[in-house]
């Protein structure tokens, strides 16, 4: 109830008409350019960051929040209509959904997908909403070496589950432990990595940190390998559904969603496995098996569910202790951190009102993205066919505008070149990017508990293992680590995932 | 997608005759080396406070030297034939080789900006850098390349100065915009 009341307060303070009107600005932006081929929602977010920088964070959160969802449900207009997605986790909607695009029905699967992720964002939210004050009032109570043990295993985390290797994950995560270090340091003021250089003293903006290596670097590696030919894409009409699409459609909604949700809210593995589960579930149930791989409904519907119930999940443990374990979020923590909030599990307590208007936004981005952008389908699909050196050259002109608006400072832009090509390196020799910025972000705050714990203890190592939360924390760490190498040696063949959404997936179904 | 990649490692390890090492990863190995090695010679140069039992150089030494430990861990993995993949995207095709050209020509025009964004200011420089980066990518409209980019730089520096209330750098154009 307490949790209602509070939304029901963000939800007044969302819906004046000047606030709606940045919902609107911001889904609209956000599917444009999620639409827009190459570019996935963590690099629309970020290139749209300096939109925000004159506005009340209130304002902002409510335009992130339109750009966030309008920049998925753009991805997936992106796989279904070119076959080629943006991003892991719609590589499943690809699939089925440009088969089903193929043989004359992308209305119906632009559709599926547009309303099973409205469904699945919803129903993820109102998740949030009951989750993560419970657990940010857990989160109050803990202290540095706990709070130390957490950002340690949300990198273990990030850095082993996701990604093919584990070597190229901690390279790309130690990387961005090292720009971390860039600045002065916390305790003592002095300028670390600086090269005598003020404007590096005063730490690395992290949104050129993300542009760079998004934006510039995406547009970098595109242009030295660009694709000659013009793609094919496939002309769609309005999107609509028939009964039987309906009666299709509506329980591989509810599983993806039951699927999606605790994989984003326990940081395990981002959207690629439960976008990959709910596939094969989707397939295991169905009874027409030969359907699959040659455009299946149910292929569309449930995966593209999963994919938005676990990005809503994320916002779990992004409101509840200021952890990223999605790209976008990370983008969206570093919005949150340029205008002087503090990432950590004091933010829903410190930041109350602005947490539950975020809150409230995302149902209204969510319920805004369908109403609109259902019957604008076609014209979105034109973007696609936008010639490349324009696309690209816009990336560039965006990338540089928002490096250089923030401050007015060449040597920003100059920064944003070196991380474009950090980031053109990273795509070249298959770096994982999200663990780079998790580094970047966390790595600071990492440091911050780590000598309060021990300044506490006087400089004793027991001052980092005398909370149990602490200690379990480690102990899952190191599960995670140890498990995958256990199961190699004892079964050298390749093991399926296995999926801890069963229980939960029962439950959501019988609501 | 992950369960197609996982075990790269061992397969085109016997293969003689294509090369059998992606040499440019030990460029990359130096480089992570090198920065994890310069990371620990700068924690050598700050001093520690006193009533600070961590101080300011644990963390650039452990990180300088897990760096370094990586770089080494690369460089085993490249002798044992660890390829990496390039990334795919909707407009990559991996087919050619890398064109090299195109990306000198876009750093170069992003180099420019930045040298000339202060005295053109953004309407000027931002308009040069659409243009230039077309350009680079094989339009060859100059013309209509331009129009537009003036027209992205005005319209951005209007969105910002009106609607957001920061004024980007006019440059020569002040007193024009």
């Amino acid at each position: 109830m307490d949790s209602l009341d509070l939304l029901a307060n963000g939800l007044a303070a969302a819906l004046t008409p000047e606030n709606l009107l940045y919902a609107v600005i911001g889904v609209l932006l956000g599917t444009f350019v999620g639409v827009l081929p190459g570019i996935g929602p963590a690099m629309a977010v970020a290139l749209l960051l300096p939109v925000t920088f004159g506005l009340e964070p209130t304002q902002a959160f409510i335009m992130f929040a339109g750009i966030y969802y309008g920049g998925m449900y753009g991805g997936s207009t992106t796989s279904i209509l070119l076959n080629t997605p943006g991003e892991s986790s719609s590589v499943m909607t690809a699939i089925e959904g440009n088969k089903m695009a193929k043989k004359g029905r992308a209305a119906q699967a632009l559709a599926t997908a547009a309303i099973g992720s409205f469904i699945a964002g919803t129903i993820g939210t109102m998740l949030v909403v009951f989750f993560a004050p419970a657990l940010a009032k857990i989160a109050v109570e803990i202290g540095a070496p706990s709070f130390f043990a957490i950002i340690v295993l949300a990198m273990v985390l990030v850095t082993s589950l996701l990604g093919a290797s584990r070597l190229r994950g901690f390279i790309s995560l130690f990387l961005g432990l090292t720009f971390g270090l860039v600045g002065l340091d916390l305790n003592t003021g002095q300028p670390r990595l600086s090269f005598d250089q003020p404007l590096l003293a005063d730490r690395l903006d992290i949104v050129i940190v993300a542009v760079g290596i998004f934006a510039l670097g995406e547009a970098l590696w595109v242009a030295a390998h660009l694709r000659r030919k013009p793609l094919e894409i496939i002309p769609v009409g309005q999107p609509w559904m028939g009964k039987d699409d309906w009666g299709r459609s509506w329980k591989p909604w509810l599983r993806g969603t039951a699927i999606g949700f605790p994989f984003g809210a326990v940081p395990a593995g981002g959207a690629e496995t439960p976008t990959f589960l709910s596939y094969v579930l989707e397939r295991k149930l169905s009874k027409k098996k030969d359907e699959f791989g040659n455009g299946a409904i149910e292929g569309v519907a449930g995966p593209e569910a999963a994919n938005n119930a676990s990005a809503a999940g994320t916002f779990v443990p992004l409101l509840a202790m200021g952890i990223p374990v999605t790209a976008t979020s990370a983008v969206m923590l570093a919005a949150l951190t340029s205008y002087g909030i503090q990432p950590g599990p004091q933010l829903m307590t410190d930041q109350a009102d602005l947490v539950w208007t975020l809150l409230a936004s995302l149902l209204i981005g969510n319920a805004l993205l369908l109403i609109i952008n259902l019957p604008m389908a076609p014209l979105w699909a034109k973007l696609l066919s936008i010639p490349r050196p324009y696309l690209y050259s816009g990336i560039l002109f965006f990338a540089t505008l928002g490096a250089y608006a923030a401050n007015q400072q060449p040597f920003d832009v100059f920064l944003l070149l070196v991380f474009g090509l950090v980031g053109f390196m990273m795509r070249r020799f298959a770096l994982p990017v999200l663990p780079l910025i998790i580094g970047v972000i966390l790595g600071p705050l990492m440091e911050t508990r780590f000598r309060e714990a021990l300044a506490i203890s006087g400089g004793d190592v027991s001052g980092l293992f005398n909370e149990s939360l602490a200690l379990v924390v480690y102990a899952i760490a190191v599960l995670v680590i140890v498990t995958p190498l256990v199961l190699r040696m004892v079964r050298p063949a390749t093991t399926g995932p296995s999926g801890p959404a069963d229980s939960e997936d029962k439950e959501l179904v019988e609501r | 997608m992950s369960t197609t990649h996982e075990n790269t490692a061992p397969a085109p390890a016997h293969d003689r005759a294509a090369p059998a090492q992606d040499r440019a990863q030990y460029g990359v190995a130096a480089l992570l080396a090198a920065v994890g090695a310069y990371t620990i010679y700068d924690a050598t140069t700050l001093t520690v406070g006193f009533g600070d039992p961590v101080g300011p150089r644990v963390f650039p030494y452990v990180i300088g030297s897990t760096m370094v430990v990586l770089g080494l861990l690369l460089v085993v993995a490249t002798v044992r034939g660890d390829k990496p993949e390039g990334e795919q995207g909707e407009d990559v095709d991996l087919t050619q080789p890398a064109d090299w050209l195109t990306v000198a020509k876009l750093v170069g025009v992003l180099l420019f900006t930045i040298v000339t964004i202060d005295w053109l200011g953004w309407a000027i420089s931002g308009g040069l850098l659409f243009a230039g980066a077309a350009w680079s990518l094989g339009s060859r409209t100059t013309i209509r390349d331009l129009i537009v980019g003036l027209v992205m730089s005005v319209a951005s520096w209007y969105g910002f100065y009106v609607g957001l209330g920061i004024p980007l750098t006019p440059g020569i154009g002040e007193g024009i915009l």
